[in-house]
């Protein structure tokens, strides 16, 4: 094992370069760790997001080696065999700067796929009996623990070559809802992801399932929008 | 319909292939053969209209083109692929 | 597994749609002549029939993939249809050849 990391980082915004620096290797270093040294003691100019670094609340995801991760959980031994490093913000966003991605496209596709719970009940009505063995509640189950990161989105191939495409998060989030007994806004949810921009364009490449660091899998949960969408349409309801 | 259509195709030519083909042989299987020709036209129609949808996205992916003036082309290409095709199943079957 | 055998579903789908016009053509016309089949004895020819058999096994057993995950409901080894997928398509491929 090399004594010294060689660490390309991508600085600058958009049109901006990589630019190398030395990190000494350590036992169990994680790719967060690198890049905080090199905040610390080498260039405190380098930009990046960090907050748990324990692997919870997914703000460190980057682009590490070309694949998107949470730097916090990539232990350097993982990716580095020869000592190199390259460290990048999350593709398909736009580059605030070096290591920061503009999120706001991300978490408006999730709006547009109406990701937001509507109920019905108040608080004076009693509280909504759900199975939790229920075959609706298990698929919701399955797909509720996502907590926004951006990684499926950026391995998307479709979002990279579609910006209308509203992406394996947004149309995750839509799955657990239109599996949810409890919401009542599922019609005008159905025709947000109904169309090329939406759960159609999904091409199964299987990036998102691939990569998500909580291994949920948006591809089963698109492919279930599909299924749903498909009978909508069929009921004359979209 | 599609998937069995080309079961169907991919099985005959590797049983046509097994033996070697001359163009008699051929010929002489198909010539008038109503069902085959049946078939084959119910094919081609199947195939001009996938293949478009097909490219549709393709176009759209990686050359970036979307609109009325790709959906155009894709359906004169559709229009192209199924009178060619028609006419190889008249050659073949009339 | 799952990516490249889209991106191979993707490329084989095109490189029909190409091949498919030619297809056609070649058809209307060849079957009126023996000579025609003599050119296709040459080993060029036959490569690219293999290729075209294999591309079509390959596009096939994708879009097969494809519609299964869209409309059977969800399974673990859905998965790993596109090593049942690419499978196939090699198996297709070895068939035609053997039988050349």
């Amino acid at each position: 094992m090399s004594a010294v990391l060689k660490v390309r980082v991508w600085r600058g915004g958009a049109d901006g370069a990589f630019r190398e620096y030395e990190v000494p290797r350590r036992e169990s270093q994680t790719v967060l760790d690198v890049v905080t040294h090199i905040q610390r003691t080498l260039d405190p100019t380098l930009a990046y997001r960090y907050a748990c670094r324990v692997g919870m609340c997914g703000s460190c995801a980057m682009t590490v080696n070309g694949a998107p991760r949470w730097t916090c959980r990539t232990h350097v031994d993982k990716v580095a065999g020869d000592g190199r490093l390259t460290v990048g913000p999350l593709r398909n966003l736009p580059v605030i700067r070096d290591l920061v991605a503009d999120m706001r496209e991300f978490f408006d596709k999730w709006a547009h796929a109406r990701g937001q719970f509507r109920g019905a009940r108040t608080r004076a009505d009693d509280v909504e009996r759900v199975s939790p063995q229920s075959a609706a509640r298990r698929r919701a189950d399955a797909a509720i623990e996502c907590i926004g990161c951006g990684v499926c989105y950026a391995a998307c191939d479709v979002v990279a070559a579609n910006p209308d495409y509203l992406g394996p998060a947004a149309l995750n989030r839509a799955w657990t809802l239109v599996n949810d007994a409890r919401d009542t806004g599922n019609d005008e949810r159905l025709r947000a992801v109904a169309g090329d921009g939406a759960s159609l364009a999904c091409h199964t490449h299987m990036s998102c399932t691939e990569r998500c660091p909580k291994a949920l899998s948006p591809t089963a949960g698109i492919a279930g929008l599909k299924r749903a969408v498909a009978r909508a349409a069929l009921r004359g309801k979209l | 319909m599609l998937g069995v259509c080309v079961l169907v195709h991919l099985a005959t030519i590797i049983y046509a292939v097994q033996g070697g083909l001359t163009g008699a042989e051929i010929l002489a299987r198909t010539r008038g053969n109503v069902a085959w020709a049946a078939f084959y036209t119910v094919f081609v129609v199947a195939v001009a209209v996938h293949a478009p949808i097909g490219l549709r996205s393709v176009l759209a992916e990686w050359l970036g083109w979307r609109g009325r003036s790709r959906d155009f082309l894709l359906i004169a290409f559709a229009v192209v692929l199924a009178g060619m095709g028609l006419q190889a199943v008249r050659g073949v079957f009339a | 597994m799952s990516r490249a055998l889209a991106l191979a579903h993707r490329l084989s789908g095109v490189a029909l749609a190409l091949f498919l016009p030619a297809h056609f053509w070649v058809l209307a016309r060849a079957l009126q002549r023996d000579a025609f089949f003599a050119w296709t004895e040459q080993p060029a020819v036959k490569l690219a029939e293999w290729g075209l058999v294999t591309l079509l096994a390959l596009h096939l057993a994708g879009g097969l993939r494809v519609l299964a995950l869209e409309f059977l409901p969800w399974r673990d080894w859905a998965k790993a249809l596109a090593a049942l997928a690419a499978g196939f398509a090699i198996f297709a491929g070895l068939a035609f050849a053997l039988a050349l």
